[in-house]
């Protein structure tokens, strides 16, 4: 056991996990988090704090993961590169490990351009490959990069991103053996519209055995109407939502109704496929119908770790 | 070589407020080569910090000059007569020729003319990239000729990240992604093995993280006695 967290139990177990997402608020005030873990708490496993997601500022990840904590409710933290030098990093993953988060997710990050602080300077001091490395040998060796020992090292479980829709597409399992190779426990992928290139990707996965190396998450975003499929078809970089989905949606008479139930068929199918391990579900803006999706999808109840 | 583009005349002229003789110094290197600071547009900066002059009744005496390479004193000393006459130079070369121009006269205030943007290459007439991020340990020979610390929006270097799409780079859809460039680059080479391998994490120290840097190289510097020597022969 690496980190005692539940999602690392339920893996080790070989089950389906299950994990959500909790976007933190523009605000100081903690309760969004509060409120959301509150009303999710038991429909996922673990939920991730996204950590000033679209280079937008927000309250800080680490923070919204304490919260969550108070809650009961496990939390993923996530790091961006885009944000803290090798210092801050190993620095907050101490002090997340001190506070009991248990889970943490090494991340790029947006740039700093798509969001409200344009003028702003990125660091990509590491990249998400290096940060993995660096936090692993904290946890693993105890010690920080360059040699000190810790006198007590963090207890984290790492998770990593891969996009098997950005590009070039021959590269993406090789970057996923990389971010495996540096420490990479488990895997949640970019929101999965392209089921027919996933699976070409977690063929190629399997058979390089990575699947038995890291527990990969399918991602997954629920389609709240036409224009958001649109959107991330045309305005969300790194993904690929195919027409026939644009199509579906626009046909339907209740496309609220449509995209829940193209989540819960995507989450049928994909308990299907060899390699994957979990979900991810992201419903951003949307997080009142986790419960209904895990629900139809038969993930319920999430068992005890 | 390094790449600038001229500062706004608005915003020169605005910085030159409080002076009244003024040497426009240019420089025939790189930035003569990007159409930012050679003879031709101190030429037509001169002349339009005169009309300024004319129109507002200033009343400014504008001297223009270019030097061969502003970055070296050699070339810069020849400077100092005109320096003598004017109460500011508008240094036309990049920052490295206004801070040379500035250390040589330093009772002379230089006011920047450009922006001095990176260390680049042109692309085609009238468009310069950026190519070396300077970062003082070059991994080209990794990246198959292609800089990431400079070209990645994010100086990444194991791979490109998810926003790669379509050969471009996520922050805008006419910049190429220096990742996807690198995996091509690697494929012709048949070196796509490069791609496997995990960088670890970069030092900065010979980066500007360090501080300002200096490169001695000990068999070409001069010792106190052939200083001396030179000093004589000058």
């Amino acid at each position: 056991m690496k980190a005692g967290s539940n999602i690392e139990k339920l893996f080790d177990r070989g089950e389906f996990v299950v994990t959500g997402e909790i976007g933190p608020p523009m605000s100081s005030d903690a309760s969004p988090v509060r409120e959301h873990a509150r009303f999710l708490k038991g429909y996922a496993d673990a939920f991730n704090l996204t950590d000033n997601q679209t280079a937008i500022v927000r309250m800080s990840s680490l923070a919204s993961a304490v919260v969550c904590l108070e809650e009961g409710v496990e939390p993923v933290m996530q790091m961006t590169c885009r944000d803290r030098n090798r210092i801050a990093m190993q620095s907050d993953l101490l002090g997340a490990s001190a506070l009991g988060v248990r889970n943490l997710l090494c991340i790029a990050g947006d740039h700093q351009t798509f969001g409200n602080q344009r003028e702003s300077k990125n660091v990509y001091d590491l990249d998400s490959i290096q940060q993995l490395m660096v936090l692993s040998r904290m946890r693993d060796e105890g010690k920080v990069w360059g040699d000190n020992d810790l006198d007590e090292a963090p207890k984290v479980y790492l998770g990593a991103a891969a996009n098997p829709f950005a590009d070039p597409f021959e590269f993406r399992v090789t970057r996923l053996a990389k971010k495996v190779k540096a420490g990479a426990d488990f895997i949640q992928t970019q929101a999965i519209f392209d089921m027919d290139r996933f699976e070409r990707w977690m063929a190629e996965v399997t058979s390089r055995g990575l699947h038995e190396r890291t527990h990969i998450m399918a991602g997954l975003v629920p389609l709240k109407s036409v224009g958001a499929a649109r959107y991330m078809k045309n305005r969300v970089s790194g993904m690929i939502v195919p027409d026939q989905l644009v199509d579906r949606m626009k046909a339907a008479e209740d496309p609220k109704e449509e995209g829940i139930r193209i989540c819960v068929e995507q989450i049928e199918h994909l308990l299907t496929i060899e390699g994957v391990h979990g979900v991810h579900i992201m419903p951003v803006a949307w997080e009142k119908k986790l419960p209904e999706i895990v629900e139809r999808a038969g993930l319920l109840p999430r068992p005890t770790p | 070589m390094i790449i600038g583009e001229q500062k706004p005349l608005k915003e020169i002229i605005s910085n030159l407020e409080g002076h009244e003789t003024i040497l426009v110094a240019g420089c025939r290197s790189c930035v003569a080569i990007c159409l930012a600071g050679g003879e031709k547009e101190v030429g037509i900066m001169a002349e339009s910090l005169r009309l300024h002059s004319d129109i507002n009744d200033l009343g400014w005496e504008i001297a223009e000059t270019t030097v061969e390479r502003q970055c070296e004193s050699e070339w810069v000393l020849e400077l100092a007569p005109l320096v003598e006459e004017a109460d500011c130079v508008l240094s036309m070369a990049c920052g490295v020729g206004a801070q040379t121009v500035q250390a040589l006269f330093p009772d002379t205030r230089v006011i920047p003319g450009l922006n001095t943007s990176n260390m680049g290459a042109p692309e085609e007439q009238g468009m310069w990239s950026e190519k070396c991020g300077g970062c003082g340990d070059c991994v080209l020979h990794l990246t198959g000729g292609i800089c990431p610390i400079a070209r990645c929006a994010k100086s990444l270097l194991n791979g490109p990240c998810g926003g790669s799409q379509d050969g471009m780079c996520e922050i805008d859809p006419d910049t190429p992604c220096a990742w996807d460039e690198i995996f091509q680059s690697l494929k012709r080479l048949g070196r796509l093995d490069l791609m496997e391998e995990v960088i670890p994490p970069k030092s900065w120290i010979p980066s500007r993280n360090g501080g300002p840097r200096k490169i001695v190289k000990e068999s070409a510097v001069l010792t106190e006695e052939e200083k001396h020597t030179k000093e004589g022969l000058d």
